[in-house]
């Protein structure tokens, strides 16, 4: 069989790093925000690629249709203020650049040394039906408190962003 | 699975090929000749007066938030909707108290102005 | 196989014989990857002469509606119209305003269109011809809904114009005020069938259409699809009086062919999917499933004219109060009241009773309630101006 999957996998993890590259070096805040976009449905591909095809659903409709519109809609009320943010980098850089090296460097080391538990599984096929009986069962506290955190999320917007 | 999402990758090559494709037939086909009156924007008509940017309208910020949170929400009713056949009482019980501390979050905002748009 | 049977299945037959025809001297992969390209063209082709046809079919419905004859110049009954409009279309020239952002401008429309055209990947067509059966068609669908959002902000905002921006913004707005409540009433659909993949739910949908179980929660449904899609009386934001033409005020040429053509795809494809969740999807008796499908979409389609033309259009603030204050408590009552009746074990015509007399006790009572709250409201802001008027008057 044609090695599909290993090239589907290098093609999104370059869209993934380089859209977020992008985020971080573009000048226009708007086009930044876009390429978190692409990382975001990057990401939703990478899930496809694992098999968790509800994450990916869930990655596109919150994240790109929820997060990101409010991301955007930060930036378009921000009026043309934040249009140029000046220099991408300062006097600094080379410093930040090594310990930069250096970070990576010790990530790699500890993503290739430590044995990950990993677990030879096949998706169930009504995973989603396992998904909903779990939701309410074992983990159904922290379900209850995923809520009560979303309301606290609202309370505390609402309290800081209303108009005085 | 992964058959079926191959078929959607090719799908979203193809689906955003097609714009790019009709614009490029259309530039084959059309005059460009673009003059500074026709480059100026719009504003029926008139010269454009000040920045181009919208007086600072918190509210539209306020629906992305309370839309947000309620999206997490719906995105948690999908898997309880597609088990219910096979979830015992509780579960509505369960469901209940999930969506009554959301709703408690909404009528906080709907009390507080939040929902107004003036 | 019977004649009748040989029509319906048809698209299918021609399929795996070409599959197999391939199938003789190519690899697995590459026939796979051959007829996974030809249902996408094929899907592309359709949705186009769909779109095609609509932009007809809603021009002439438009005219007879207000006693006129509507295009008969392009060809006989003006069926020719919307080639015309595609010629014209492609031939204007593509004015980009100086200062505008021309990555963004570019891309709004390819997002705007693409999003809408996946839609069709997991629209059951007809017995057996759904593009792609996806596990999480429904998430996948509104997942698609959600991205229009982006299409719409980024085309205000690149556009570098005021009234553009404000379009995009409102239009945005309104998006994000009627997804919700289109998603909780797709997952009472969900919640009945057991699943969301389309196919099943179609399925589901043997005895009895959802619509007759539940047909508070379809107008729910319908409702947030006409504004999903900037339709009927929720076309504020790109009225013409109002912000000239909202957030596509500078697209011209086929850039802005492409909105238009994106918001006709997004219009059968709703009209596809109440279809599925609603109607039943391609059942029906004797003619072929295929012709069940395309008759009720278009039925549905014809539904959502009539209101676009029959109604005036809604006060942006009474839009979104009225998605946000009245549709989400009203589409979440609804989907408890089903898992209520659900639960309660009844056989399958006991339940189909019972969820259609709930439904519908819910939805006369919430209107009945939002009938009143809104009176009160209004009572006490006439209240609130004689009370101002009164204290101004005195202190003259």
């Amino acid at each position: 069989m044609f090695p599909i999957v290993p090239i589907v996998f290098a093609v999104l993890s370059v869209i993934v790093l380089g859209a977020a590259v992008m985020v971080v070096t573009n000048r226009n805040l708007f086009h930044s925000a876009l390429y978190l976009i692409l990382t975001f449905l990057g990401m939703a591909g990478l899930y496809v690629l694992l098999e968790a095809e509800f994450l990916a659903g869930v990655q596109v409709l919150i994240y790109v249709g929820a997060i990101a519109v409010l991301i955007l809609f930060a930036i378009m009320l921000s009026g043309r203020y934040l249009q140029d943010p000046g220099r991408q980098l300062n006097q600094q850089w080379p410093l930040a650049a090594i310990f930069a090296v250096l970070f990576f460097g010790v990530l790699a080391f500890v993503l290739l040394q430590v044995r990950w538990a990993t677990v030879q599984a096949e998706v169930p096929g009504n995973y989603l039906t396992r998904l909903g009986q779990d939701l309410m069962g074992p983990y159904v506290l922290p379900f209850e408190v995923a809520s009560v955190l979303l309301l606290v999320a609202m309370v505390g917007a609402i309290l800081i962003a209303r108009e005085r | 699975m992964l058959q079926n999402y191959l078929f959607i990758g090719l799908f979203v090559a193809v689906a955003v090929l097609f714009p790019f494709l009709a614009v490029g037939v259309a530039w084959l086909l059309r005059p460009k000749k673009p003059t500074p009156m026709k480059q100026s924007t719009y504003e029926c008509g008139l010269e454009t007066v000040g920045e181009t940017w919208v007086r600072y309208k918190v509210q539209f910020y306020i629906y992305a938030l309370v839309f947000v949170l309620f999206d997490i929400e719906t995105v948690f009713l999908f898997p309880w909707a597609v088990a219910y056949h096979q979830l015992p009482l509780f579960a509505l019980v369960e469901m209940f108290l999930f969506i009554g501390i959301l709703l408690a979050g909404l009528a906080y905002a709907w009390r507080k102005g939040a929902l107004r748009w003036f | 196989m019977g004649i009748l049977e040989t029509l319906d299945q048809l698209l299918n037959i021609l399929g795996n014989a070409l599959a197999r025809w391939l199938a003789t001297f190519l690899p697995a992969w590459a026939v796979t990857a051959i007829m996974d390209f030809l249902v996408i063209v094929l899907v592309v082709a359709v949705a186009l002469v769909i779109v095609l046809f609509l932009i007809w079919m809603e021009r002439k419905a438009v005219a007879r509606f207000q006693d006129r004859l509507g295009p008969n110049r392009a060809g006989p009954y003006g069926i020719l119209q919307s080639i015309a409009d595609a010629v014209k279309m492609l031939t204007k020239e593509d004015v980009i305003p100086a200062k505008a952002d021309k990555g963004a401008f570019n891309w709004a429309p390819a997002i705007m269109v693409a999003p809408a055209l996946l839609v069709y990947a997991v629209i059951p067509f007809g017995r057996g011809m759904v593009p792609q059966d996806l596990n999480i068609a429904i998430l996948y669908v509104l997942a698609m809904a959600s991205m229009t959002t982006i299409a719409v902000l980024t085309a205000g905002w690149s556009s570098n114009n005021k009234y553009a921006l404000l379009g995009g913004l409102r239009i945005g707005a309104q998006l994000l005020a009627y997804e919700i409540p289109m998603a909780l009433s797709m997952l009472a659909v969900v919640l009945l069938a057991g699943s969301m993949s389309t196919v099943r739910i179609v399925e589901a949908q043997a005895r009895l259409p959802f619509i007759l179980m539940l047909p508070g929660v379809f107008l729910v449904h319908f409702i947030c699809a006409a504004a999903e899609s900037n339709r009927g009386p929720f076309d504020l934001p790109e009225a013409e009086s109002e912000l000239v033409a909202g957030f596509f005020t500078e697209y011209s040429g086929m850039k802005f062919g492409l909105f238009f053509v994106a918001e006709y795809i997004n219009l059968f494809a709703i009209s596809a999917i109440i279809t599925t969740l609603w109607l039943g999807g391609w059942q029906g008796p004797l003619l072929p499933s295929w012709f069940w499908f395309f008759a009720k979409s278009f039925a549905v389609i014809f539904v959502f004219m009539w209101v676009r033309f029959t109604l005036p259009r809604f006060r942006i603030d009474h839009l979104l109060s009225f998605a946000w204050k009245f549709l989400l408590p009203l589409a979440l009552t609804n989907l408890f009241v089903v898992g209520l009746v659900v639960k309660l074990g009844l056989g399958f015509w006991p339940q189909a009773a019972a969820l259609l007399v709930t439904n519908v006790a819910v939805t006369v009572g919430a209107l009945y309630l939002g009938g009143w709250a809104l009176r009160r409201a209004q009572q006490r802001a006439v209240e609130e101006r004689m009370a101002q008027w009164r204290a101004w008057q005195q202190s003259r």
